[in-house]
């Protein structure tokens, strides 16, 4: 396990940044301590500061994981982001994608949403922006990318796919 | 008031009480056995579904699941049933319970099939528990709910659990439409499929009950003689429905093989000649009622390896002659001069083995430990897959919620009990359980009711260091995480490499983020990491709890596998309790739980760490029920405080078999007599020295001289340690 270096920590904090905005010095300085990340056979957890340091102890080839896992980098040095990290991230989400009840198992199963199935969306959403989508109780399902805007997206028909699913 | 009458039966006969009867499980199947026999007159307009042919006894007893629907529907000219929310429960079931035909009415079976009898059954079961509960109304869940927790209906669970009181109306909701929107047909339509229809297990579930009531075997022995006639009636519980089934398999070839007993009886017959002369008329008196005339023998081991070489016994000789054995053990005194004891005991294990499919090792193991009848009751009990169970995650939802959110789903749920407040039973759902969109939000977890006990009995507290050290799939380790509300660290270990996957993903999937994931073989504990203030450690064991789950244990364990078991187990302990910190001031807390019933996995394993380990003392499981841990076992003694643990069975409590036991760890004292060195080696000499005074009959030792000696030399040795020397209070001998 090791802090991610200057290179790897620019990757993810791109990647996160672009669902979550400003918002990702939320993330590390939480109410109930320090969180950081750590890097562990190329995958990125995140977990609390006194946690990780109990961790500490726990020999590289005996641990499995930390806190939560966030995603991996990929052999080329992409990041790419896991469903686990959901949860911390919906809480922080600029913007959100909601679909609809027909429109929820289509999506779990990893297709992209169609505009026949979206409920909601919030205003303003440039293209290729990270959205959380979330089901219309409210309840957070994965992560994608807007294949349109807003305003584009009010133009289309309702086959034509709007969220690219991502995780 | 048209199509309900149809429905209406005449008054009911008075009811009366069966003294026999408290609410113990076992009294309670004895009962239910009436009549029961497959009866294929969809008699739709006779009585409702649920119905059954019950005896007087059943009459006081209400049920108050929402399957009184039925009844509150039909029971509309009756003046209890009023639509009121609260007394609807009882007012069904009091109806129902007075419009019960009592006895033997097979005829006016509703048969939608097999399930409904199994279903009524079951019921009847049900019913029988809570009827001592019940008796007055809504005052049920006073003490007697103490002994007979478990799954309530589900109106009354809800009234009484005090944080749930929505629950009521959530679950009432759609169940209430039943009653006053559709036809009496169609509500024995709905509401049985909704219920059974769709049940992958064979009938519908018994309910979970924790009560640790196992009343003597007598009341089995009652329905057996009482049965009379053929064969085929045995205990008819859902477990029975399994024997059931293999004797038909077997009646076609039954003609010939019965000629051929026949021969061989006839054959054998010149050996012990009058004895089973006798035990035929016996036999004959009070069963072969309509079966073949045939004694049933005991055969000595020659016979028996003769019998095997032969193709083994039918199903149906097996068969009798295990009711023969057990009616006879049970009785002994009257029934069994013939033989002695032991060779009762011998067939009879030999017949459970080849009848339920054991092998001869485990047969007899699981036997001793029971006494007879509810030997018997705890195979059958194997035979018959638990009820499905879920955890709700509260870290994600409350159980409201989910069970509103299922319901919606198309689930039948229903919840637990008094003793947990997270957990739901499935009986019966449209959609996959595993696979709801709840499921892949982590709103819940697939887990064992009997999983849920370690985990309530450890209790970890936010903000501590606990480690899990057998945790995969993870399904306690995530329940702690819950109670722990994701503070503190949770160190969930497992040693199989590829079971942390699963471990992982639970993990990740049900939203815990304070677990570290490490892979250590579990005896490397406090090496790697101490001083955790609590310890769960649900150790690998042979499983014998869970036969019904996988059958294969039945074959495959050997007495080699237990005592590598154990040895296991015992290692595994002790490092459990050095691991945790007895200086912890919330903890300091050791549980050790196996999903195995034999004693040299439980009791024995715990025996061994209280022996080795003196700072450690059993307390208090915190969990109400359960039977006691045995302080004795076939010559064996073990500690007294074994008491305080729980043992789990199947056939009483309707849970995967389970051992739970909790340790308190206390400081590690110092050296005692003649302990670690820790003393000084002057003192130490000097008692010795005493211990030779004594003997030797007081020489003459200057008290006054010695003293100075001894300090010294005290001082000399602590120097030499690196202990700091107090200042000399005399003067020295001659120079320090």
């Amino acid at each position: 396990m090791r802090p991610l270096t200057e290179e790897e920590s620019r990757t993810v904090f791109e990647k996160l940044a672009n669902y979550i905005g400003r918002n990702l010095i939320k993330l590390i300085d939480r109410p109930d301590g320090p969180y950081c990340f750590r890097l562990h056979k190329d995958r990125v957890f995140y977990v609390s500061e006194s946690s990780m340091r109990l961790g500490i102890s726990v020999a590289r080839s005996n641990l499995v994981s930390l806190g939560t896992c966030f995603g991996k980098f990929s052999k080329s040095g992409k990041f790419k982001l896991h469903i686990t990290a959901l949860d911390h991230l919906a809480q922080y989400a600029k913007y959100k994608v909601w679909i609809k009840p027909n429109g929820e198992m289509p999506f779990l199963y990893g297709n992209h949403v169609l505009k026949a199935h979206l409920g909601r969306i919030t205003e303003d959403t440039p293209e290729h922006q990270g959205v959380v989508v979330y089901s219309m109780n409210d309840t957070p399902l994965g992560f994608g990318v807007t294949a349109r805007s807003t305003v584009d997206t009010r133009k289309l028909d309702p086959t034509s796919i709007i969220v690219f699913h991502q995780a | 008031m048209g199509r309900r009458a149809k429905n209406k039966q005449g008054d009911p006969l008075p009811l009366h009480a069966d003294p026999d009867l408290n609410g113990s499980w076992k009294s309670s199947t004895a009962k239910s056995k009436p009549g029961h026999k497959k009866s294929s007159v969809p008699n739709l307009k006779a009585k409702l579904g649920k119905r059954k042919p019950e005896r007087d006894d059943y009459g006081e007893r209400v049920t108050k699941k929402p399957k009184g629907v039925l009844p509150a529907g039909k029971s509309e000219p009756q003046a209890k049933a009023m639509p009121t929310k609260r007394p609807d429960a009882k007012g069904q079931g009091k109806s129902k319970g007075r419009e019960v035909d009592p006895g033997e009415d097979e005829d006016e079976v509703v048969s939608m099939g097999w399930e409904d009898e199994e279903d009524v059954d079951v019921r009847a079961e049900a019913r029988s528990l809570f009827r001592d509960s019940d008796t007055t109304d809504g005052d049920g869940e006073g003490e007697d709910y103490e002994e007979f927790t478990g799954f309530t209906g589900g109106l009354e669970d809800l009234e009484s659990d005090e944080d749930e009181a929505e629950d009521d109306d959530l679950l009432r909701g759609p169940v209430q439409e039943f009653d006053f929107d559709t036809d009496s047909e169609e509500d024995e339509a709905i509401a049985l499929p909704a219920r059974h229809r769709q049940s992958k297990q064979p009938g519908r579930p018994l309910k979970i009950i924790p009560t640790g009531s196992e009343s003597g075997s007598s009341d089995s022995e009652d329905s057996d003689s009482e049965d009379g006639g053929k064969v085929m009636r045995g205990k008819t519980t859902i477990a029975n429905m399994e024997a059931r089934s293999r004797a038909m398999d077997a009646e076609a070839a039954r003609e010939a093989e019965l000629d051929m007993q026949e021969l061989q009886d006839a054959a054998a017959a010149g050996e012990t000649d009058d004895e089973d002369l006798e035990e035929m008329d016996d036999d004959n008196g009070d069963e072969e009622g309509g079966g073949p005339s045939e004694p049933v023998k005991i055969l000595t081991p020659g016979e028996r390896e003769a019998e095997k070489k032969a193709g083994g016994p039918d199903v149906l000789t097996v068969q009798r002659r295990l009711r023969h054995c057990v009616r006879v053990l049970e009785n002994f005194k009257k029934l069994g001069k013939d033989r002695p004891r032991a060779d009762y005991v011998s067939q009879l294990v030999s017949d459970i083995a080849s009848y339920y499919g054991y092998n001869e090792f485990l047969a007899e193991k699981l036997f001793h430990m029971f006494p007879v009848g509810e030997a018997i009751e705890f195979f059958e009990a194997n035979e018959v897959p638990r009820p499905v169970t879920i955890r709700t995650n509260t870290l994600r939802t409350r159980r409201r919620d989910l069970a509103q959110a299922l319901i919606n789903r198309g689930v039948n749920l229903e919840p637990i009990g008094k003793w947990t407040n997270v957990g739901l039973q499935v009986f019966e759902s449209s959609v996959p359980i595993g696979a709801t969109p709840e499921y892949l939000a982590g709103h819940y977890m697939l887990q064992a009711a009997s999983s849920f006990l370690p985990v309530i009995s450890l209790s970890p507290q936010p903000d501590e260091r606990v480690l899990d050290m057998a945790s995969a799939p993870g399904g306690k380790t995530s329940h702690m995480a819950a109670l722990m509300q994701n503070t503190g660290v949770i160190f969930a270990n497992d040693a199989n490499k590829a079971r942390t996957k699963s471990l992982t993903a639970n993990i990740h999937r049900l939203g815990c983020k304070n677990i570290v994931v490490c892979s250590y073989d579990g005896r490397e504990f406090p090496k790697v990491l101490g001083g955790f203030d609590r310890v769960l450690l649900d150790a690998p064991c042979s499983g014998t709890g869970v036969i019904s789950k996988d059958p294969s244990v039945k074959i495959n364990k050997s007495d080699k596998d237990f005592m590598l078991l154990s040895h296991l187990q015992k290692q595994l302990i002790l490092c459990a309790i050095d691991s945790v910190n007895p200086d912890s001031n919330t903890g300091g807390y050791v549980v050790y739980s196996t999903c195995s019933v034999t004693v040299d996995e439980n009791e024995a394993v715990v025996d061994y760490a209280l022996r080795k380990r003196p700072n450690v003392k059993l307390v208090d499981s915190g969990l109400e029920f359960g039977k006691e841990g045995f302080t004795r076992y076939r010559g064996k003694v073990f500690h007294d405080s074994l008491k305080l643990t729980r043992r789990i069975y199947p056939h009483v409590n309707n849970m995967d078999g389970f051992f739970v036991a909790k340790f308190k760890v206390h400081r590690r004292k110092k050296a005692e007599k003649g302990g670690d060195g820790d003393g000084d080696p002057a003192g130490g000499k000097g008692d010795g020295g005493d211990v030779v005074d004594d003997d030797a009959a007081k020489p003459a030792f200057n008290e006054e001289e010695d003293k100075s000696y001894i300090q010294e030399s005290k001082r000399r040795s602590m120097k030499k340690k690196g202990l700091r020397v107090p200042p000399r209070k005399t003067d020295p001998l001659g120079g320090s």
